[in-house]
């Protein structure tokens, strides 16, 4: 069967129940699951071999090539149950066309996403203290009182956050310079033979370095809205530049982000990541949300010997002692737990949020996070942890 | 009955029976990505909690359709020395040195073929699987590849899709009939979605109920049948306590047979307590449920199981 016609719109040489199987797929897509057409291909396939006959055959024949991973499971199911449902009923034939179903999707906008541009307005220099470069003042500057425009060029900075990362030796061996840890005796025999047989040269493995696990919790509950945004584009700028980030958004339910920020374009993976968010400065139920985390992912392998980081202002609608004692498990399986939070740098501010106060007891670290230049500080922490010495945050 | 020498199973009911005689009890969606995956003759992906069944069924396959099971057991840092093949060079090494201490005119290129031959060839399980002996296909099972790191993945990805190999000294492997592949995850770590596709994937779920009485009834002969209910009901309630390691299949078949052993046939207050370490393998998991309190569990078990 060869597909013709672009990505967008594929024409399959299909009979009418083809047609069928591939219009459901065209709805799973835009319901958010990402389905490439050879995985459509493979359905009509399958279709092909257990029948279309009952409704469970139908369902599990796509179930297995359609869907990879368990979180797009419900979506399936509902987009299976609007499709097909009442066409199962009708019999084999498969009547009417798929164009005709409509699905009411909640994809979601990103209505900031248009470009502000370079042109900061130069006439404010006037009102600045001498001393201080505009861009100096604006980078201690509370997110929550930026304007829009400085939003933009503090996000639009963090792009030059170079993360250095702390490293964890692993197990792989790679071919050391000189004395490693192992006898690499594939290289020797290769030195040896080209010197006539004589293993005069003994080559050496040693331990690569790689770095730490990063996972990053961003609370995007309502009162962290200020600052949700400028702490997205941070923790893009650590996927993009240091590799083995994780990040998730944590409001009424947890969202895992890191597959919608791996674009090294910003606004494009900003644009991806944010319909992911469908709480968005919803309510928080923190401790719910960190065993969320904790059972589906961290206490599984994704924490361990990992830095874990929290950006939250510790505000809770949940039961705080459940937080802390989420958090005293979590806290177990981490290399370091740290806890980030905008509101610390507000004068008079004692962790007055119950949340915060059973939280503290169990992080390694609480540290600011309300500006570009506390962020800056975060990253050059991240760069030291685990690492003998603290490597210096290059700027470039 | 296993499907004629190795010719595929006709029906997804074929490949329910099939397990079912080999002890294995499937739902609908396993069986289908089950007979999806051999009629498609592509690699079979189960993802899901520890001890759901994942691992048994490349054992089970491998009972029924009699091709022989290699198993590829993932760890961080498993690179293709440990997975595809490697040169003994120990055994290259004292070749070499035979070589020159027997003739003082060392022909490089002729020693270079001797050291390069395949019997100085360790074959490790995805060779093995590819370069299989006639007859009914290996069944390759690539055992919790969320352990593995993503240069492996994207190094089997490769080997997936044509499944040949080459080793540069010797010439291209290339397999007449492609081994049938499980790989398994306990998804610690998202596995790549190009791999993923490869495949037809299945996310394995704790049995229901009557499901996983049947099969503890199946796995543990000798257990009254109002035991294995019981034993089924109270790990299912367990499951819903948020423990670090909810128990498993695997875990409710220890318990029945622990619990039959003390001559039980029916579970009571003492006899859990005595016994729950054989399904909470924590200390703290064995708290939680303790607060949870033990009497609720065996009093909701025996409404529950009869
Ligand atoms: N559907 C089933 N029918 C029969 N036995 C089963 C079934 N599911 C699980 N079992 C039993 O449970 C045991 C554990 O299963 P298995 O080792 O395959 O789990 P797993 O999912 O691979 O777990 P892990 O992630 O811990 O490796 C098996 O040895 C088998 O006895
Ligand atoms: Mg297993």
């Amino acid at each position: 069967m060869e597909p013709v016609g672009t990505t967008d719109e594929v024409i399959l040489p299909v009979d009418h129940g083809e047609r069928l199987a591939v219009g459901f797929c065209r709805i799973l897509r835009q319901a958010g699951v990402r389905l490439p057409l050879s995985a459509t291909i493979a359905f009509v396939e399958a279709l092909g071999l257990v029948g279309a006959e009952t409704r469970d055959a139908v369902y599990w024949a796509g179930r297995a090539t359609l869907i990879h991973r368990p979180e797009d499971i419900a979506l399936y199911d509902r987009v299976f149950s609007v499709y097909w449902q009442k066409r199962m009923g009708e019999t084999v034939s498969f009547e009417g066309t798929p164009q005709s179903v409509v699905l009411a999707l909640d994809l979601g906008e990103d209505d900031d996403a248009d470009d502000g541009g370079d042109d900061v307005d130069e006439n404010e220099s006037e009102i600045q203290p001498v001393r201080f470069s505009r861009t100096e003042i604006l980078t201690s500057k509370d997110f929550a009182d930026c304007t829009k425009d400085e939003l933009d060029e503090l996000t639009r900075l963090m792009s030059r956050l170079a993360f250095t990362t702390s490293q964890r030796r692993s197990r792989r061996l790679t071919p050391a310079k000189g004395r490693g840890d192992r006898p690499d005796l594939r290289r020797t025999v290769r030195r040896a033979l080209r010197h006539h047989g004589e293993p005069m040269n003994r080559a050496y493995l040693e331990k690569a370095t790689r770095p730490r696990r990063l996972v990053l919790v961003l609370d995007v509950s309502g009162s962290m809205e200020p600052y949700a945004r400028a702490l997205i584009r941070f923790a893009h700028a650590a996927v993009v530049a240091r590799g083995r980030v994780e990040v998730f958004a944590l409001g009424t339910r947890l969202t895992r982000l890191t597959r919608h920020l791996t674009s090294r374009d910003p606004d494009i993976a900003l644009r991806a990541a944010l319909p992911e968010v469908k709480d968005w400065a919803g309510g928080t139920r923190l401790g719910e949300g960190i065993r969320e985390f904790n059972d589906e992912w961290a206490i599984r392998g994704m924490a361990r010997g990992s830095i874990v980081v929290i950006l939250s202002d510790g505000w809770d609608r949940g039961d705080p002692t459940q937080l802390g004692e989420e958090l005293e498990r979590l806290h177990r399986v981490t290399r370091e737990l740290i806890w980030v939070n905008p509101l610390k740098a507000t004068p008079g501010y004692a962790p007055l949020a119950a949340g915060m106060a059973a939280a503290l007891p169990h992080v390694d670290r609480f540290i600011e996070g309300h500006s570009y230049a506390s962020l800056e500080q975060l990253a050059i922490i991240l760069a030291g942890v685990g690492s003998d010495r603290v490597t210096e945050l290059r700027v470039s | 009955m296993a499907p004629s020498d190795f010719t595929n199973p006709k029906s997804v009911d074929e490949v329910m029976a099939g397990l079912a005689d080999n002890d294995y009890l499937a739902d609908e969606g396993l069986a289908t990505s089950i007979f999806l995956s051999l009629t498609l003759g592509r690699p079979l992906f189960l993802e899901g909690e520890a001890g759901v069944g994942k691992t048994e069924v490349a054992r089970v396959l491998s009972r029924w359709l009699g091709g022989r099971l290699i198993r590829l057991q993932c760890y961080e840092g498993i690179d293709s020395a440990q997975a595809v093949y490697e040169w003994d060079y120990a055994r290259q090494l004292l070749h070499l040195r035979t070589a020159e201490a027997t003739s003082d005119d060392l022909d490089a290129s002729r020693l270079e073929a001797e050291l390069y031959d395949e019997r100085f060839l360790i074959r490790r399980a995805l060779l093995e699987a590819i370069d299989a002996p006639p007859g009914a296909p290996p069944i390759l099972l690539i055992d919790e590849i969320d352990r593995a790191d993503d240069e492996f993945e994207a190094f089997l990805l490769e080997a997936l899709s044509d499944y040949s190999i080459t080793v540069p000294e010797l010439g291209t492997f290339t397999a007449e009939r492609p081994p049938r592949v499980v790989l398994t995850s306990n998804r610690t770590r998202d596995v790549h979605d190009a791999l993923k596709r490869r495949c037809l994937y299945h996310w394995v779920e704790h049995p229901d109920f009557d499901r996983e009485v049947e099969i503890v009834k199946l796995r543990a002969p000798g257990v009254a049948d109002s035991l294995a209910r019981q034993v089924a009901a109270a790990t299912e309630a367990m499951r819903g306590f948020g423990l670090y390691k909810p128990p498993g299949v695997a875990e409710s078949i220890d318990w029945a047979l622990s619990l039959a052993a003390l001559g039980r046939e029916s579970i009571d207050e003492t006899s859990v307590k005595a016994t729950l370490g054989t399904v909470l393998k924590y200390r703290e998991d064995q708290d939680r449920v303790a607060n949870h309190g033990i009497p609720d569990l065996v009093r909701n078990a025996l409404l529950r199981g009869g």
